[in-house]
């Protein structure tokens, strides 16, 4: 069954056509993700699937309803994460949830007993009391995806959620996420850490200034727009540019950054050699396998975190 | 001919007008009092009681204090009454005001505006814009009425009660909270930056003085008098005096009518801004 259905989708403000012409399709129980740098409308589309934001063209359809006519419908069976928490300051931790859960208007006493599952869930019970502004960064994360989890959603949205939060507590927010995954629950979520992306993604979209630039599960998205591994050197930067002239014909691609080069190829040790061979010094050198970051580079021609 | 999206053609225009109205209101403006009443654990309470004893000290500075200087006053319907029991009852709208306001505008401003984003995070929910409006209303004439009826009680330990009617100053002055908690809303709903919150302040001050609550309003010369009746106060002033001094007359219906409209006008535009603010 299709939980999501975009076709054509747009959103403008005023001249600037924030998602310009989108089509995608989320299954059930898939996890779904939008990748893209700064500004390339990914929150802009959470938010019409989320219908808190009126499409300006294009079709779209969420759990088979239209949100221009069905927005309370919809959000009833949405789970949101916000790119920013927006967690009740005045409401202790356990309330948060409580009340989150009577404006879907559930019962009192069926929202304490969820209150209390979902606080174990997101390992917070010792913080039931607390308030919202004592509670770390990852916590509050943490709580605010239980507080999405309230009303059981079909669909769970998450807007970065891991952005800003180090690394031990994104693989906390990571293991979260994976049993909701194994449990059923469709994700769509938006990242620029293509970690994130390939740890959680079944199927993504590369986005970038409101367009869809690539589709597919990560592995393919490697596989069609990159080599399987990647030689970084760093020369220094006035020497970068030279150097990525000089090995052009050696690697399948080259890309000079302003830090380092990187040379697309199959054998990366090869090409090390090669190198060497060529009497060329780089201050380090390093191989790796290749990952979104590139591919993301060859469709845009631009880093994914500026 | 326009056309509109709307999945599956056969429904009438009657299908769509109900769910157009299920977009903006879920009926459950409750779980948004609920809130309120759960966040107002942790408010301060000196807030809450300097609002109310400011009629209060009003009443006992210039109805007992003044009032002995000044003797009684002739009401239009030439009933004679002490200045305190003919400023009494302006006090108690005052009151009403006061605490509706305090609620439904800067409290509402910050919730808007200010840490935590909370009408964002209520609207995706199911609930909507309409029940985010009146859940806020509610609370905030859950105070004004508090108030009211608090300084009542001490109207009547005065002895500023002077008729029976008294009893009915009681919804009456719900209504009027009810008022004034739409129209600040509404008004709060459109303000951007705290310096705009002051007209609010502006506004309310000269309103206090200037609506009759101190003397008849008969001293104006005519054309001041229609800009008087033009504001709210006015007419909650007349309602309540009314009720309280037992003076009644026809042209109290026509300050229920007043609120009325105030209360329509207000939730309206309250839900309409939310709902561009919040879900477009
Ligand atoms: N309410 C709005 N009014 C005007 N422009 C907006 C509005 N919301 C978003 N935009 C613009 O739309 C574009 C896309 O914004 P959006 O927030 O969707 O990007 P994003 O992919 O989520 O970026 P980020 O990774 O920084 O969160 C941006 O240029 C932004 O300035
Ligand atoms: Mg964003």
């Amino acid at each position: 069954m299709t939980v999501i259905s975009a076709r054509g989708l747009v959103k403008r403000y005023g001249d600037l056509a924030a998602v310009d012409g989108i089509d995608f399709e989320v299954p059930a129980g898939e996890s779904f993700g939008l990748l893209g740098p700064n500004g390339a409308g990914k929150s802009t589309t959470m938010r019409m699937v989320g219908a808190v934001s009126a499409r300006t063209a294009g079709d779209l359809t969420v759990l088979g309803l239209d949100p221009d006519t069905h927005g309370p419908e919809i959000r009833a069976q949405l789970g949101v994460v916000p790119q920013e928490d927006n967690l009740d300051l005045e409401l202790r931790a356990r309330d948060n949830l409580v009340v989150y859960g009577r404006y879907f208007g559930i019962s009192r006493a069926e929202c304490l007993r969820r209150a209390d599952e979902l606080l174990a869930f997101a390992q917070l019970e010792d913080k039931a009391t607390a308030k919202v502004d004592d509670l770390s960064g990852g916590m509050k994360r943490r709580l605010t995806i239980a507080r999405a989890l309230i009303n059981t959603p079909r669909v769970l949205m998450l807007d970065e959620p891991t952005t800003g939060l180090d690394p031990q507590a994104r693989h906390v927010l990571w293991d979260r996420l994976f049993r909701l995954k194994e449990r059923g629950t469709t994700l769509v979520l938006t990242t620029h850490y293509m970690d994130e992306a390939e740890q959680l993604c079944d199927r993504l979209i590369v986005v970038d200034h409101g367009r869809i630039m690539a589709e597919g599960s990560p592995a393919e998205l490697i596989r069609r727009y990159s080599t399987r591994e990647v030689v970084e050197l760093r020369f220094g930067t006035d020497r970068n540019a030279d150097a990525g002239a000089r090995l052009e014909s050696a690697a399948d691609r080259v890309e000079v950054l302003p830090d380092r080069v990187l040379l697309y190829t199959d054998d990366g040790e090869r090409l090390l050699e090669h190198v060497a061979r060529e009497g060329m010094r780089p201050t380090t050198s390093l191989v790796r396998r290749s990952s979104l970051e590139d591919v993301f580079l060859r469709l845009t021609g631009r880093s994914l975190i500026e | 001919m326009t056309s509109t999206r709307t999945t599956g053609d056969a429904r009438g225009p009657e299908v769509r007008r109900q769910s157009a109205v299920r977009a903006l209101y879920a009926g459950n403006a409750r779980a948004v009092l609920g809130r309120e009443l759960a966040a107002t654990r942790s408010t301060t309470w000196t807030v809450i009681l300097s609002g109310f004893f400011e009629p209060v000290f009003y009443l006992l500075a210039m109805g007992k204090g003044l009032g002995a200087f000044i003797g009684d006053v002739t009401l239009p319907s030439g009933q004679v009454v002490s200045y305190a029991a003919f400023i009494a009852p302006g006090l108690l709208a005052v009151s009403a005001m006061n605490g509706a306001v305090y609620d439904s505008t800067w409290n509402v401003f910050f919730k808007m505006n200010m840490g935590g984003r909370l009408f964002q995070s209520m609207l995706t929910t199911s609930i909507g814009p309409l029940d985010v409006a009146l859940g806020e209303i509610a609370f905030a004439l859950l105070r004004g009425g508090a108030y009211a009826a608090a300084f009542l009680v001490i109207m009547q330990v005065l002895g500023l009660v002077l008729s029976p009617w008294a009893l009915l100053a009681v919804p009456a002055v719900l209504l009027i909270a009810f008022g004034f908690a739409s129209i600040g809303m509404a008004i709060t709903s459109y303000m951007t930056t705290i310096q705009q919150m002051d007209v609010i302040n502006t506004v309310l001050l000269p309103m206090f003085l200037f609506s009759a609550t101190f003397y008849p309003i008969t001293v104006y010369p005519e054309p001041v008098q229609w800009v008087v009746k033009a504001f709210p106060l006015w007419h909650a002033v007349e309602l309540i005096r009314g009720l309280t001094t037992g003076a009644l007359s026809g042209a109290m219906l026509g300050h229920l009518t007043y609120f009325v409209v105030m209360i329509a006008v207000g939730i309206t535009f309250t839900a309409k801004r939310l709902r561009a603010l919040f879900l477009d």
